[in-house]
């Protein structure tokens, strides 16, 4: 009888998506803790996990928890300032406080204030909801169904708050990385998000 | 944001690190190590009989196996029978691959690592035990075997308790051959017995 796989081969198959939604959720200097945390967890539950569930929204809905705890255990090491808490960060990064707080992001890209390869650290100072939802079903692959659960709240709800993170990261990065940041017109940010993508990939190599 | 697929995009932005996963991973078999959730660590060393798996528990040793088993396979084997907390810790087997490298340089003749016998049990594991018996260099046949686990019409069961062995190199069942002399068969094949017998010839 052939049951459970050895754990080595769930941490090969999912490590690096479990990775990349931990780098989405928490930025890269927690990721790091939110991985390990989460795959000592999984191995310890694994036993008990039953053979035909999905391993990796099992996975992803730890990660979520760990993620959790990661940036409760930050909150509570960090001075409390009266900024938002995802400011310092792009503030180190010498950028313009308006791009960093995400304000304006749009008019930032224009000012051409912001690099097009910074797409992930925005991903990360979407709101936590967008982000989440924006990491599980386009990072993790789940269905909204499966983010729903993870996230509370409704199927529909879970693929709106996707779509949103979707929409405002289309209003910052109408470029892609590594590429020149596209001239937005003043009110891209009210442009609708799937308007003008044939457009907005033309000429532009994969 | 520049494609139809947010996510291809949104993947590309986070780009995989082979290194940072190889440091996590080593981070997290660590953790596992002194959680006590490591039920079975394994590595794999290279060997003059090619690729050799090796696989142990807080007890010991649980299994050597070769490439023709299907490394794969045994580890499956491995979660099924022991554990499916598993994970690839080299430093655990750091002590059997300096012992084997050593058996395998003719520098020693005899294994003091632990061994876990949970994967042979009764007649079998009587056999398996009296194996050592047979000095480096030395062979016995099967019927010869038969007699030192104390049941000598046994000698198909040595048979079948030799092919089983889930510790081959270490317990030394490539020193039981037939009694004609020719070699019988070997878990690894023909060729790593033979290998592993002029080995020890050469060594001895």
């Amino acid at each position: 009888m052939t049951g459970k796989p050895p754990f080595e081969r769930v941490v090969s198959a999912h490590g690096s998506t479990v990775l990349r939604v931990c780098r989405a959720v928490l930025g890269p200097t927690d990721a790091d803790d939110a991985w390990s945390e989460t795959f000592l967890s999984a191995l310890k539950a694994y036993p008990d996990l039953p053979a035909d569930a999905n391993v990796e929204a099992w996975l992803v809905t730890i990660a979520h928890r760990k993620a959790i705890d990661v940036t409760r255990a930050a909150a509570r090491r960090a001075i409390p300032v009266a900024e938002a808490p995802d400011s310092p960060s792009a503030s180190l990064a010498g950028r313009d406080p308006a791009a960093a707080d995400g304000r304006d992001p749009a008019a930032a890209a224009e000012a051409g204030l912001v690099a097009d390869d910074d797409l992930a650290d925005a991903i990360t100072r979407l709101p936590a909801k967008q982000k989440q939802a924006v990491a599980y079903h386009y990072l993790a692959g789940l269905p909204y169904a499966d983010v729903a659960a993870i996230l509370g709240g409704s199927t529909e709800a879970a693929r709106r708050a996707a779509a949103d993170g979707i929409a405002r990261l289309r209003r910052s990065y109408p470029g892609a990385a590594g590429r020149a940041p596209r001239r937005v017109p003043d009110r891209a940010p009210h442009r609708a998000p799937r308007a003008t993508p044939t457009t907005a990939s033309k000429g532009e190599p994969r | 944001m520049n494609t139809d697929d947010p996510a291809i995009t949104l993947a590309q932005a986070f780009p995989d690190d082979p290194g940072q996963l190889s440091r996590l991973h080593t981070r997290l078999a660590a953790a596992a190590q002194q959680d006590g959730v490591l039920d079975v660590a394994y590595r794999v060393i290279d060997s003059p009989v090619g690729p050799l798996l090796l696989a142990t528990t807080d007890q010991g040793l649980i299994r050597v196996a070769f490439a023709l088993e299907d490394h794969d396979a045994v580890l499956q084997t491995l979660a099924d029978r022991i554990s499916p907390r598993i994970l690839s810790a080299p430093g655990r087997l750091d002590t059997a691959a300096r012992e084997l490298d050593e058996y395998f340089a003719g520098r020693r003749h005899a294994f003091d690592l632990p061994l876990d016998w949970r994967l042979s049990a009764g007649f079998r594991r009587t056999v398996l035990s009296h194996l050592p018996e047979i000095g480096y260099g030395q062979i016995a046949s099967y019927s010869t075997v038969a007699g030192l686990a104390g049941s000598p019409k046994a000698v198909r069961a040595v048979g079948t308790a030799c092919a089983t062995n889930p510790l081959p190199v270490v317990v030394p069942c490539h020193r039981v051959v037939r009694a004609d002399g020719s070699m019988g068969g070997y878990r690894g094949g023909p060729d790593a017995k033979r290998t592993l017998l002029t080995l020890e010839e050469a060594a001895a």
